[in-house]
């Protein structure tokens, strides 16, 4: 078996799981873009993943690539892991990033210490391959 | 007036329970229920066969189809009227609104609003607990529960208002000073601002000192008419204003981090009751974490937003101040039963028969506020004493 497989196989936090609804954004993030739901009628973003757009009731809704361009809306540097599968990574930063486009996503900041990332700094996307099947959203200082 | 304002007065409180605090790996959650409904009746002066209209509120760690049915057959209860709330840390606020329009539609007479819950020793299969919605989106990233949550709302209010730590901290000492007048509390030990800047970081900007104490325990209260409830043995306590207003429903979606539904939930209460805040002579916030309490302070219109923070400071929250906040103790120090202690808290004060050193003198009218869930539930009471 490859390396990769039992990385997989030992990789012990919760994964992104695809649903119907959910698995274009997820095979989006794996080809390493990032696209979001914009509807059709109302041109409004929306996430999470919706088959209703929110604001005007429409299921024209199309997955949109966009800038991964954000500013952090809160952050918070993590010292007691939620869940036992992130201890090892404490302390790390959560965040709430609001994207250009409207949307905001739940992340980690990455690529500078927890207690660096203030709120309404400026990030970009970066996509992290955590199993050979399942890449994150995550956000770096922008550059 | 409006059609709200009408409801003002016509409905009271005639029965309180409160559970002991604290953890009970030999009870079970729905047995807990059926204690404090017992108490209540007891309380009250009334039996379980006059109970025609029952509210609780899914629990969290015991999720059960129609819990609201089990706890009626368990407690000899056949109702008119059932509901089962499923809004989080709201609940055991708006119940009294809902034990109100339930009345007032002409569905029961008499109702019931109980809650228990086993969050410090849990029971039943393992990791069977409610989901949040959504939750495929934050747990990958490591982020899951309250904590985190309330954190983000602490990151934004620190952010833009300058609120401070010590600030939050004011928050904790004061609730501990009350828990530590109110027998019924988990903690037992006084906490000073150091030792609250000294705690552990658990999500920071939040410490384990601005943290709630899982808690087993319940409690219950019974609506009725006013007419009826000035015929009834204890004080009546008045229903003067409810409100409930969601603005969104997990933080992806939140406009604000740091202006919540207490806001509008408020304004309606204060408008129906015709009361504002500087008439309050307690309230009761929903503090499941410090932050909590100084975003309700704002919302509630008892400063203007952006300076609950310093409105916190020099003991004005606490009995005896200008504001006395959660005289309970609060979920931060006498333990964290989803805000019904609020509630029974609120309706003991106004019967004045708490143990003498946390009494608010002459309390007559007090506001309570719940919430719950992503930032995102939220509801308001306003209480009186009545003056017939």
């Amino acid at each position: 078996m490859s390396e990769q497989t039992s990385q997989s196989e030992t990789y012990l936090k919760p994964l992104p799981q695809k649903d119907a609804l959910s698995a274009p954004f997820w095979d989006a993030l794996h080809a390493h873009e990032l696209k979001i739901q914009r509807c059709a009628d109302c041109s409004r973003y929306a996430f999470p993943p919706v088959s209703h757009c929110p604001g005007c009731l429409s299921t024209q809704l199309a997955w949109t690539a966009v800038s991964g361009k954000g500013k952090v809306q809160a952050a918070v540097t993590v010292d007691h892991a939620p869940m036992p599968a992130f201890k090892a990574d404490v302390p790390y930063n959560v965040a709430l990033v609001d994207l250009a486009e409207g949307v905001r996503v739940w992340t980690n900041v990455i690529g500078c210490a927890p207690a660096e990332v203030v709120c309404d700094m400026p990030v970009e996307a970066v996509f992290e391959d955590v199993t050979p099947d399942h890449t994150l959203l995550k956000f770096r200082p922008a550059r | 007036m409006s059609k709200r304002a009408a409801l003002s007065g016509k409905y009271a409180i005639v029965g309180v329970s409160e559970l002991p605090v604290g953890k009970f790996p030999d009870q079970t959650t729905l047995g807990l229920h059926v204690e404090a409904t017992r108490l209540a009746l007891l309380d009250a002066g009334l039996k379980n066969t006059d109970i025609d209209g029952i509210i609780s509120h899914q629990p969290r760690f015991d999720p059960m189809r129609d819990y609201t049915l089990l706890i009626a057959k368990a407690s000899g209860i056949t109702p008119t009227y059932m509901t089962d709330i499923s809004s989080s840390g709201e609940a055991p606020v708006f119940m009294a609104q809902q034990a109100m329009l339930a009345i007032e539609a002409g569905l029961c007479e008499t109702v019931l609003c109980v809650h228990a819950r086993k969050g410090a020793t849990r029971e039943g299969p393992a990791n069977v607990e409610i989901r949040e919605g959504y939750d495929e989106y934050f747990t990958p990233y490591g982020i899951a529960g309250g904590i985190i949550t309330h954190a983000f709302m602490a990151s934004r209010h620190m952010h833009e208002f300058g609120t401070t730590r010590a600030q939050l901290g004011a928050v904790s000492v004061a609730a501990r000073k009350h828990a530590l007048l109110n027998p019924n509390a988990m903690m037992k030990k006084p906490m000073t601002i150091a030792d609250h800047a000294a705690s552990r970081p658990i999500a920071q900007p939040l410490h384990l000192f601005d943290c709630s104490l899982p808690a087993d325990g319940g409690g219950a209260y019974i609506v009725m008419r006013i007419e009826r409830a000035r015929a009834m043995k204890n004080t009546p306590v008045v229903i003067l204003g409810t409100g409930k207003h969601h603005v969104h429903a997990n933080l992806a979606n939140a406009p604000s981090l740091t202006t919540l539904g207490g806001k509008v939930s408020s304004q309606q209460a204060f408008e129906m009751a015709g009361l504002k805040p500087a008439d309050m002579d307690f309230a009761q916030f929903y503090d499941c974490f410090s932050i909590t309490t100084i975003g309700a302070i704002e919302d509630y219109g008892f400063c203007a937003k952006g300076e609950g923070g310093p409105f916190v400071e020099n003991g004005r929250i606490e009995i005896g101040g200008e504001l006395p906040v959660n005289t309970h103790g609060g979920l931060l120090s006498q333990g964290h039963i989803e805000g019904m202690m609020h509630v029974t808290e609120a309706i003991r004060q106004l019967r004045h028969e708490v143990e003498a050193a946390r009494q608010v003198k002459n309390a007559q009218l007090g506001v309570v506020s719940g919430h719950g869930g992503h930032l995102s539930s939220h509801a308001s009471l306003i209480l009186g004493r009545d003056t017939r």
